[in-house]
């Protein structure tokens, strides 16, 4: 079966995070390979050594990015394709998704994989507009993956337990981190990946209008410092004003 | 002069510092005091190739470059250097065998090496015999087709676990000079009259185990003579031990990297006198000589590590970065435990880890006064030709 899997270079987790002028997220710091990627990543190359086939990555972004999917490479997958274009600068969802599509399109997969969102945006909007786009039924929140024949059978995760979902393939699905802990890749590996295909396309190669960004960031507003709990001296009856506390919170 | 990494390289550097921040840092403490055997992060070093290291490739190794080769060592000894002794001494025996099996003992041992399903070391150290290694007295008797070995090697890293040493010993007691005598026997674990002592108690250096191991009249086949060829086991052993000096002087600069952000983190943190005690000169200059010498150290092994990947004969080059890098690796240390006052001094912080791991390096591999007369010896001949 052949697999594609969406990688998108971000800011390291690890370090602090700026803003631009535009209020999009800078990104001349350090940047990794998305750690959630590296779950869709380790699931495609887990269907392709029980299924056989080949694992594609594809990603957006600048010339550098080339080293996100050169990491994803030496994890063991096949090939990789890099959209990079000065008109994908600031590009919003609907464009990446637009960019994206038709570099999947072309490759006709039985399969593709995104994380449920990206690290940095966090929009959770890229993988519904590709299913939408490429005309796949999309199968979200994965936290478990069978492939029988063409059926395709998910455990998809929900706020208190999961459903079981069923697709044909083609199709797409969404991983949370919970799908697979991604491996290590290998020295060797480090070293063939080396060789392996990363295909550099424009726009004008995938056929995609550039049109700009239909979004743009108005404001920024910075989340709420948690306030400090209220902690509660044992006069005696500390156990009386703990069960208030908990029963005023709806908790018990 | 370039200083920078290739990509390769710094690849690989990602790859274990990586490993080393998920896999070993969040567990070593832990498993340091306790004694427990790093089981998991074995397993994950042989899914990542790490035993094949030097390995060639047609053997299933990736063969790195010497430069890799102490990146790899450094990054690891950052979390626990412990672990790096798991890879040392098996790292060299695997270049052994490349570099002096025939080809049949090479087809024969090293494709299992290089994966890690079979480990390794190597047995050169005896009760009575360390810095001299030609006074070693373990010795091996030709009888038919086979070596007869009676004797006991000491601080055998890996000994339990190791299905397959290399064990110097004197094939002819009487040779002169006394190296022509000795050679390097391939003794697989379970041969008869083979056994493992019990582990040694040590004061760091946690995590992988050192013991003696005994031979008593123990059969080992001719065709287990590394090479072929008798005495040629210290030459062999010796050319060994420069890779050996490069992945020590690695684990020293790690460890030390490792003192010096601890300390670091911790000044800028604590508080004394109302203000941090990173503003005080005194802790000012211990940094700044900390970071100093670190980059010094790192220097001076890639310098040593590219002097093995020229083929160049190397002892000087890895003797100066065994030796300056371990001993700034037991300064750096001890710096970071005065910076942490009390706290360094308790088991809750890795920094007595550090101090406790330290030692190790100036004695491992030929002891830094060894390697001073080696150095020393270059020099004298560097010497004699100018004049």
């Amino acid at each position: 079966m052949k697999i594609v899997v969406t990688v998108k270079q971000v800011p390291d987790p690890n370090s602090t995070q700026a803003l631009e002028s535009d209020n999009t997220l800078a990104r001349d710091k350090e940047v990794v390979l998305d750690p959630g990627d590296e779950c869709g990543i380790e699931e495609g190359l887990q269907l392709k050594e029980a299924h056989g086939g080949e694992v594609v990555l594809v990603s957006m972004g600048p010339e550098r990015a080339r080293d996100a999917i050169r990491k994803g490479l030496s994890m063991g997958a096949d090939r990789g394709i890099l959209i990079t274009d000065e008109k994908l600068a600031g590009a919003d969802a609907l464009l990446t998704g637009r960019a994206l599509a038709a570099a999947i399109k072309a490759e006709s997969p039985d399969l593709v994989i995104c994380a449920t969102e990206s690290y940095d945006g966090s929009t959770g909007m890229v993988p519904p507009i590709l299913a939408e786009l490429l005309g796949l039924p999309q199968l979200t929140f994965a936290k478990k993956v069978e492939v029988n024949g063409t059926n395709l059978k998910v455990n998809r995760q929900t706020a208190d337990g999961y459903m079981v979902v069923e697709a044909a393939m083609p199709a797409l699905i969404t991983v949370t981190a919970a799908i697979a802990e991604p491996r290590y890749a290998s020295l060797k590996g480090i070293m063939a990946a080396r060789s392996k295909e990363v295909k550099q396309v424009s726009l004008q190669d995938l056929g995609v209008d550039g049109g700009g960004p239909a979004e743009t960031i108005e404001s920024v507003a910075s989340a709420e410092t948690r306030k400090a709990g209220s902690i509660i001296e044992d006069d005696g009856n500390a156990v009386d004003q703990i069960v208030k506390v908990l029963a005023d919170a709806k908790v018990i | 002069m370039d200083f920078e990494l290739s990509p390769q390289q710094a690849e690989f550097r990602d790859l274990i510092r990586e490993f080393a921040r998920r896999s070993i840092a969040p567990v070593a403490r832990e498993w340091e005091l306790s004694g427990r055997y790093p089981a998991e992060i074995v397993d994950e070093m042989k899914k990542m190739g790490l035993f094949g290291v030097l390995v060639p490739d047609e053997y299933g190794g990736s063969a790195v470059d010497a430069v890799s080769y102490a990146i790899v060592f450094e990054e690891i000894s950052k979390a626990w250097m412990g672990i790096a002794g798991i890879l040392g001494s098996h790292s060299l025996a695997t270049w052994m065998l490349a570099r002096y099996g025939t080809p049949g003992q090479r087809r024969r041992w090293l494709p299992g090496l290089a994966t890690g399903e079979h480990r390794s070391g190597i047995a050169l150290t005896e009760p009575g015999a360390g810095s001299d290694l030609q006074g070693i007295s373990t010795v091996a008797r030709r009888d038919g087709a086979d070596y007869i070995v009676n004797g006991a090697k000491t601080w055998i890293t890996n000994a339990r676990h190791a299905d397959l040493l290399p064990v110097l010993v004197k094939t002819d007691a009487r040779a002169e000079p006394r190296h022509r005598g000795m050679s390097l026997l391939m003794i697989e674990a379970g041969t008869l009259g083979f056994s493992v002592g019990k582990d040694l108690d040590k004061l760091g250096y946690k995590g992988t185990e050192s013991a003696e191991v005994f031979f008593t009249d123990c059969r080992v086949p001719v065709e287990n003579l590394l090479g072929g060829e008798e005495g040629r086991g210290l030459q062999q052993a010796l050319s060994a031990l420069e890779f050996g000096r490069v992945n020590i002087a690695g684990r020293a600069v790690g460890v030390a990297q490792a003192c010096l952000d601890r300390a670091l983190d911790y000044a800028r943190q604590r508080q004394a006198f109302g203000r941090p005690i990173a503003d005080f000169q005194a802790i000012q200059l211990k940094l700044a000589d900390m970071a100093t010498e670190v980059q010094a150290a790192r220097l001076l092994t890639w310098w040593a590590a590219a002097a093995l990947d020229a083929g160049k004969r190397a002892d000087l080059e890895t003797g100066m970065a065994k030796l300056y890098a371990s001993e700034i690796c037991i300064k750096a240390s001890l710096e970071a435990m005065r910076i942490h006052g009390g706290y360094g001094y308790s088991t809750e912080y890795d920094v007595e880890r550090f101090y406790r791991d330290a030692p190790l390096m100036a004695i491992g591999e030929g002891t830094n006064d060894i390697l001073r007369t080696v150095i020393a010896r270059r020099l004298y001949r560097a010497h004699d030709e100018e004049s």
